[in-house]
């Protein structure tokens, strides 16, 4: 490994527990509060609307950054998707998300850093996940080029 | 009500930072479905998706014997309702590129239309969801 992924890998690194320091601390990791916060009506907890509230003006000032600078530091190239076209699959695969993310109570990164500590529900949901990726990937073989 | 807005808060400035060092660093988007599915997809090839998810659980691992109380969980979910979510979830996070993380915060703080759409639609179906299985489930 050359010394450029190698800093690229420990700052991978750092940002992980970053992130799971911060889903923690939000309250993302407690899936009766996310489910408090989807389920409408009596007793509707507002709180977690606050987690994309202080995340996303935070994040703002890392991509007026980018504005200003040909490359990231680690990287010789930007790798920010540039897409802009409202798909199909992206609508269905953003439904379907949102019907498993009410079932469950769990989203991908609040799954993965409970998994992290231990909680059998958030295992068996990164279990499942990992499967349902796969099968995706199943999927799109037979649809996309079959 | 007031101290978990607080935490959500903060919580969610954590959340911003870390995706920030991870653009202003690496170039990259921090969005978890996506880091996981290219890293199930190529062990080999990208290292630092591994060493992201690593820190992750380690993370999980750090906070869960310092504050255990963050990671209990009563939402009443059977493990046959869980086992379904998360295949539903890896499913559809792949097929619509992106969950919470890349979507919710990365892309709507980039002003993407896609990341809007995407967002909007996951949370209206997630609340219909949740709603309408308290209904007639029970929360």
């Amino acid at each position: 490994m050359n010394k450029t992924s190698m800093k690229q890998t420990a700052a991978a690194f750092v940002v992980g527990l970053i992130f799971a320091i911060g889903l923690g601390v939000s309250g993302m990791t407690q899936p009766q509060k996310v489910i408090g916060f989807l389920q409408l009506g009596e007793g509707w907890d507002p709180s977690l609307m606050f987690v994309m509230i202080g995340a996303i003006p935070v994040h703002m000032l890392s991509y007026r950054w980018m504005k200003g600078h040909r490359t990231p530091l680690l990287d010789t190239q930007w790798h920010v998707p540039v897409s802009k076209e409202v798909t199909r699959p992206l609508v269905v695969g953003s439904a379907l998300f949102g019907l498993g993310w009410g079932l469950g109570g769990f989203c991908p990164g609040p799954a993965l850093t409970s998994a992290g500590a231990g909680q059998e529900m958030a295992i068996y949901f990164v279990i499942a996940m990992l499967a349902g990726m796969g099968l995706y990937r199943l999927y799109a073989r037979f649809t996309v080029k079959g | 009500m007031m101290n978990s807005i607080l935490m959500a808060l903060t919580g969610g400035a954590l959340i911003g930072l870390a995706a920030s060092l991870m653009l202003i660093l690496n170039g990259r988007v921090t969005g978890i479905s996506g880091i996981v599915n290219g890293f199930i997809g190529d062990v080999r090839k990208d290292l630092w998706r591994g060493a992201f998810i690593l820190g992750l659980l380690i993370g999980g691992l750090a906070l869960g014997a310092l504050q255990p109380d963050m990671f209990v969980n009563t939402s009443g979910r059977s493990v046959g309702v869980v086992l379904i979510a998360g295949l539903i979830v890896g499913f559809g996070t792949v097929m619509g590129s992106g969950c919470t993380s890349g979507h919710g915060v990365c892309g709507i703080a980039r002003f993407s239309v896609r990341s809007l759409v995407a967002t909007a639609t996951f949370m209206v179906i997630g609340m219909l969801t949740a709603t309408l299985f308290n209904a007639l489930v029970g929360g």
